[in-house]
């Protein structure tokens, strides 16, 4: 449960390998790339991991496979059951547990010589510099826009690489930001989108094996960047597209005129991230709009009263399949052109899965003349929680 | 001159599903243009109200960024490739709302 970085057990490099780690590590010393040179370097070397779910899990198991000295686990979050399609390092036993400690504990059953520390914190701006300074490498799992700047920020104030990777469905990208004469993040993408544009809620979800390929390549480049060798991806954005098996490649350059790695640097500290990024976190569970709304129970006793009620689904039709109130199917997306399909003089209550796409559908609905419209406050998971609990929550 | 545009994930949502679209082009913003007119819900997600392409989208002909070249202007020619990489930031999976 350590929240502050202890001082190093071995505060000299290390010189030797024992029989045992000779043993274990001779796939790796057999070859010239790596050798006895090249897997000191890896013991020698100390990792930090922002993140511990889908892309952490690949990336802590081969980096702590492959003997990488010392491995920072960040993550202040806790395993549940719909972590385990994806995030291989946790098992259902894990569920309700700490994902660093967890992490910590599967990975020092995997190699026990090396030195592991688990962080159950959240990464901010007050923290970022002190946990990334003993560490050579930061490699960013994070799953949020504001820890994404921050992570890069903080990597080129301290001059530390920073191993991208990012997931998206069935859509990646990696590159390694933070190299002298690189490309930083503020680069690539100098501002955040805002976020009414981030992609739609609906369009959630991720191809279990996705993060498995990328935080791959993260640790493939992590490994790479420690021994020196080969043709690391500093300059270059590789695209990967899983559903076509397509892997492209973009040419990263630096923005002369970056406000963080540019030689005219405006940015000279870490800034309030959330801000920057116009969000309050990526879980802030308040809708973007105030609507008028109706409790799940509310619901349930004017159905029981028989009362005249249209139950308005705003969710992708695969996500009806799941579970459903019965209600009209109309996607979110779709309902701008099919609104006249609605009778303006019923009472109508929309829903989502958590209420927040059927906010902003109630919104449109009453700009566009509806009066009487609700919206099922917590969505089908209230629903599920308050009224009916043999509906599923997905 | 036919030029091919490729569309990221988080946007074939507003090009029903298409991975990519060709256009007839002299510029990569003649091609964008033309995918905006053909995909209009597109439109605001790539540029500003004023018409600016948005500052979080990155677009590039074949490997180059375009902000490198001569931005919207930059000529095309047959066989070209123009990707649009928007900014992702998952790293384990968006939930649904
Ligand atoms: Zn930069």
């Amino acid at each position: 449960m350590a929240t502050t970085i202890q001082p190093q057990a071995e505060a000299k490099p290390a010189t030797a390998l024992s029989n045992e780690e000779i043993l274990r590590y001779s796939r790796h010393l057999i070859m010239p790339e790596v050798g006895m040179e090249g897997q000191l370097k890896l013991k020698n070397a100390k990792v930090l991991l922002i993140g511990t779910g889908g892309l952490g899990a690949p990336l802590g198991l081969y980096l702590a496979a492959a003997g990488v000295g010392r491995l920072g686990l960040v993550d202040f979050d806790v395993v549940d059951f719909t972590n385990l399609q994806r995030q291989v390092t946790f098992g259902t036993s894990d569920v309700g547990k700490y994902k660093s400690e967890a992490a910590r504990i599967r990975l020092s059953n995997l190699n026990p010589d090396i030195h592991i520390d688990s962080f159950e914190t959240q990464l901010t701006s007050a923290n970022a510099l002190e946990l990334f300074k003993d560490f050579d490498i930061i490699v960013d799992g994070t799953d949020n826009f504001p820890t994404r700047y921050l992570v890069n920020d903080a990597c080129i104030l301290l001059g530390k690489p920073n191993v991208y990777g990012s997931i998206f469905r069935f859509e990646g990208q990696a590159t390694v930001f933070g190299m002298p004469d690189g490309p930083c993040y503020r680069c690539l993408y100098p501002e955040p989108p805002p976020p009414g544009l981030v992609p739609s809620c609906a369009e959630g979800g991720v191809l279990g094996v996705l993060p498995g390929i990328v935080g791959s390549i993260q640790a493939m480049e992590t490994i790479k960047l420690i021994l020196g060798r080969g043709d690391n991806l500093v300059g270059r954005l590789l695209l990967f597209d899983a559903l076509a098996m397509k892997f492209r490649e973009l040419k990263l350059r630096k923005n002369p005129n970056c406000p963080m790695c540019g030689p005219h640097r405006t940015i000279h500290q870490l800034i309030d991230y959330y801000e920057f990024c116009g969000v309050r976190g990526e879980e802030a569970p308040e809708p973007n709009v105030q609507v008028p709304e109706m409790t799940p129970r509310e619901l349930k006793s004017r159905l029981d009263r028989g009362d005249d009620l249209f139950i308005l689904d705003v969710r992708e039709p695969h996500e009806y399949q799941i579970c459903n109130l019965k209600g009209a199917l109309i996607p979110l997306g779709e309902l701008p052109r099919r609104v006249h399909e609605l009778d303006s003089s019923r009472e109508i209550v929309a829903h989502c899965r958590s209420g927040k796409r059927s906010a902003e559908a109630v919104d449109f609905l009453r700009k566009a003349g509806f009066r009487k419209i609700h919206n099922l406050k917590g969505g089908i998971l209230a629903w599920s929680d308050e009224v009916d609990p043999s509906v599923p929550k997905y | 001159m036919a030029v091919k545009i490729m569309i990221p994930t988080p946007l074939r949502v507003f090009t029903g599903k298409r991975d990519s679209a060709e256009f007839s082009a002299a510029t990569v913003g003649e091609a964008l243009g033309n995918l905006t007119t053909e995909f209009g819900e597109l439109r605001k997600h790539l540029y500003t109200d004023d018409g600016k392409l948005r500052a979080f989208v990155n677009v590039y002909l074949n490997d180059e960024d375009i902000r490198y070249l001569a931005k919207e202007n930059t000529p095309t020619k047959d066989g070209d490739t123009i990707s649009i990489v928007p900014s992702i930031a998952g790293g384990s999976a968006g939930n649904a709302n």
